[in-house]
């Protein structure tokens, strides 16, 4: 059986980690030594750019750079509205399944995900020695049925067989517990990029049993990064008398500024922005208490959720054994400051916060593998499951922070006299109006045999599995027959969606490899017209009036399709070039010997070796 | 399918140890939970995935002592309930009459606006009915040994189901009420209904 790793799938960085033969679970680096890897996608002309590179190409190329593509997955254009403005990339209107388009291509939020994946698992790949075929990754506890689908997708368009979902907290809590670092009742504070969580566990005898979770999934460093940045054009505004705000390019100049000012405001009292603009150069001091009067609505908006998972969890904020830091938004010191506040107790992180997600993914790995076997994750589902009745109120069929798996059983008949169809809505959300929760799905049950109104007695069964997804089946009971299901996710791919995206992902993986291809052979013929040129202008009188014509010819050939796409026509005028300067090489390294040894030829001194 | 006293291996009593409770359940969860049947058949994978989702369901319903009541109601009169469903029985006269105030109170805040005086007044009610809320679901509860000890001696407990079900029925509904009020006082946090759990 191959490796199973362990994936943070996450906003702003992304990670793979696997446990080692000591039991020791490790991120895996890149080539040079790199353990996050941004989750940017750059889409480029010229093919497609993952993470280092492609965050050098967000303030150069900003349209086609696709960043926090987290906070769009399992979405619809209602949710990501807002969201769409802030974003310099373009967000096609689509109500069930957002697009990006990038040049003349429309990408799924599974698909841009799906080129991190795929990077990381080449990652993996490269420093195990050995083809990874299997994963664990993580989503942010508070994701909804439609958000843990999509990342599934994600996983299989990148070639990986996605074992299972976990949430980020509970992974946290696993690393953790491996090492006995936390026991008794633990609160997971977890403020990444884009989403925020809070898991409440009790860790005993080796079980981590979730007791109640909440959160935002639209909160997090990213909205931190936001407030300034508006900040900042007001002040550029009063300060220069210029409105950037239009600007995609300068935004991100903007937003990248403010990112690592953040940063450095967690260590620093005060630090210098400098930002320089077509004709100015825009320079301002920030102070932390500055950034933190930005940010304090945002802190606040956490601890709402707090409370509430400590209410469903039935415990006090004094209860709490020990409170654990998650996420590289936690070092900002006033959202340790405020969580401290609110549990009346130190916060701790002793292990790094942006690595101990991937980390506890690696962990649940093992345990899937058999490798561990003394642990076990119990887990909840974070939002509670209905169908809609009549008069569109909500009938809760399991509630939200219940055990999973979990399943119920709800019973539907017919109204009409041979009716032979029945369909239901399905729900996810805490309000009481289905209008007001997230639609999951409608479920067209079909096949029913024709009988009296009433008569029928469907059984649905409705599954919610380890990994916080719904599966639903159903039987006629008179009949026992099962009734086929027709499954319309809201807001999700459907299964022939995602396997053309897979199918997809082969011919672009195709594409995006030959691209890289003509980059490199581009390279390589400009490279040599380079050597050629100089080498003309040192040593065009060592060699003959007719070598020189053929070098010209050469040259003129190579010329005339280097800028095209024929691959390998640049290649071989690149080789025929090198070909007829052949002469041309030896006489320069002659003359080159000449002038160090005297009179002896190359050759001769070669031999002498 | 084994009910849910069955799963844990227990009698139908209402007196349960939720340390030996809980012990059973991390014991259960080892042996069923999905993470430790992996490398087996889809045969074996289905069914760990069943028997821990009913251990799952089992255990949630039974470290609740309301839970458990409301359970033990839909067993004994063999029908099956959802868990967010309240056994079906008269919201008690009393109580009724008892509510006429709080109508009142709600009834002010409604059409005079939120003044100090009708908020505080909203507040000071809903503080009563929680007391009131509390003392129904302890009484609820009392009667739970004595519906074991007529186990114990042989004999019928269907008596007690009835007292049961007032309780229950009482207790939902001043739930509602408690929640009204909630709402009336504008208090609601950020538009999310209090979970009706029982």
């Amino acid at each position: 059986m191959s490796r199973i790793v362990g994936i943070d799938l996450g906003t702003t960085n992304s990670l793979v980690a696997y446990v080692d033969g000591a039991g020791v679970p490790r991120v895996i680096p890149d080539a040079e030594g790199r353990k996050l890897l941004p989750s940017i996608v750059a889409y480029t002309p010229n093919g497609v750019v993952v993470g280092e590179a492609a965050r050098r190409q967000l303030a150069r190329n900003a349209a086609r750079t696709v960043y926090s593509v987290k906070r769009f997955m399992g979405r619809g254009w209602d949710d990501v509205r807002e969201e769409a403005r802030h974003v310099p990339f373009e967000i096609v209107p689509n109500a069930e399944v957002v697009r990006i388009r990038v040049g003349d291509r429309e990408v799924t939020p599974p698909e841009v995900s799906a080129q991190v994946l795929r990077a990381l698992k080449l990652q993996a790949e490269a420093h195990l020695g050995e083809p990874i075929e299997r994963a664990v990754i993580t989503v942010p506890a508070y994701f909804n049925d439609a958000q843990r689908q999509a990342t599934k997708d994600a996983g299989r368009i990148a070639g990986l067989e996605v074992l299972r979902i976990v949430n980020e907290p509970t992974a946290a809590s696993l690393a953790y517990g491996l090492q006995k670092l936390a026991q008794g009742l633990i609160a997971v504070y977890d403020l990444g990029g884009g989403t925020f969580d809070i898991s409440i566990l009790r860790v005993k005898d080796g079980v981590f049993e979730v007791l109640a979770t909440n959160g935002n999934t639209h909160l997090g460093g990213d909205d931190f990064d936001r407030a300034m940045v508006q900040w900042l054009l007001g002040d550029i505004r009063a300060s220069h008398g210029v409105d950037l705000s239009t600007d995609p390019e300068t935004l991100q100049e903007l937003r990248l500024g403010a990112e690592a000012a953040k940063c450095r405001l967690s260590s620093e009292e005060r630090t210098a922005l400098t930002i320089p603009f077509d004709g100015f150069t825009y320079r301002r001091d920030i102070t932390r208490a500055e950034l933190e009067g930005l940010v304090a609505p945002l802190v606040e908006a956490t601890l709402g959720p707090c409370r509430m998972a400590l209410q469903d969890a039935g415990l006090a904020t004094g209860q709490i054994d020990e409170i654990v830091l998650v996420g590289g938004s936690t070092r900002v010191p006033l959202v340790r400051r405020r969580v401290h506040e609110l549990f009346g107790r130190t916060p701790h992180s002793q292990i790094n916060p942006d690595e101990v997600v991937a980390l506890g993914a690696a962990v649940q790995a093992q345990i899937l593998a058999g490798g561990i076997t003394d642990m076990l994750l119990l887990d909840v589902t974070p939002l509670s499951l209905g169908i809609e009745t009549l008069g569109g109120i909500v009938s809760v069929l399991i509630p939200r922070n219940t055990t999973i798996p979990t399943m119920a059983k709800e019973y539907f008949t017919t109204s009409v006299d041979g009716q032979t169809a029945v369909d239901m809505h399905v729900l996810q959300g805490e309000r009481e109006l289905a209008k007001d929760n997230r639609s999951l799905a409608r479920f067209d049950l079909s096949g029913v045999e024709a009988m009296p109104a009433g008569m029928p007695k469907i059984e649905v069964t409705f599954l919610i599995d380890a990994n916080g997804i719904l599966q639903v089946q159903s039987k006629e009971l008179r009949t026992g027959k099962a009734a086929s299901i027709e499954v319309k996710p809201t807001y999700g791919l459907s299964e022939a969606q995602v396997t053309q995206m897979v199918e997809d992902s082969f011919t672009y993986a195709e594409e995006d490899v030959n691209a890289r291809l003509l980059i490199e052979t581009k390279t390589e013929a400009e490279t040599v017209l380079n050597h050629v040129r100089r080498a003309l202008k040192q040593a065009d009188h060592m060699i003959r009036p007719d070598e020189r014509r053929s070098i010209d010819q050469a040259i003129d050939a190579l010329r005339a399709v280097e800028s095209g796409t024929d691959r390998d026509a640049i290649r071989e005028r690149t080789i025929e070039l090198n070909k007829v300067t052949e002469r041309l090489a030896e006489a320069m390294m002659d003359a080159a010997l000449k002038g160090a040894v005297g009179s002896r030829r190359a050759d001769e001194i070669l031999k002498e070796k | 399918m084994a009910n849910y006293f069955e799963v844990f291996g227990l009698p139908r009593k209402l007196q349960i140890d939720l340390d030996a409770l809980q012990r059973e359940f991390y014991e259960l969860s080892r042996r069923y939970h999905p993470d430790f049947h992996h490398g087996a058949g889809a045969e074996d994978q289905a069914r760990a995935l069943a028997t821990s989702a009913l251990v799952n369901r089992a255990y949630r319903a039974l470290r609740d002592p309301v839970a458990r009541v409301e359970y033990l109601i839909a067993l004994e009169e063999g029908r099956e309930v959802r868990e967010e469903t309240t056994a079906k029985a008269k919201v008690p006269m009393d109580l009724l009459t008892e509510m006429l105030e709080v109508q009142e109170a709600l009834e002010v805040a409604k059409s005079s606006g939120l003044t100090d005086e009708a908020s505080e007044r909203l507040r000071a009610e809903r503080q009563r009915l929680q007391e009131r809320y509390q003392a129904e679901e302890d009484a609820l509860i009392a009667v739970g040994p004595e519906w074991d000890a007529a186990l114990d001696a042989g004999g019928d407990g269907k008596p007690l189901l009835e007292r049961f079900k007032q309780r229950l029925a009482a207790r939902a509904y001043l739930r509602t009420v408690i929640d009204d009020l909630t709402q009336a006082a504008g208090e609601d946090e950020g538009g999310h209904v209090a979970h009706r759990r029982h």
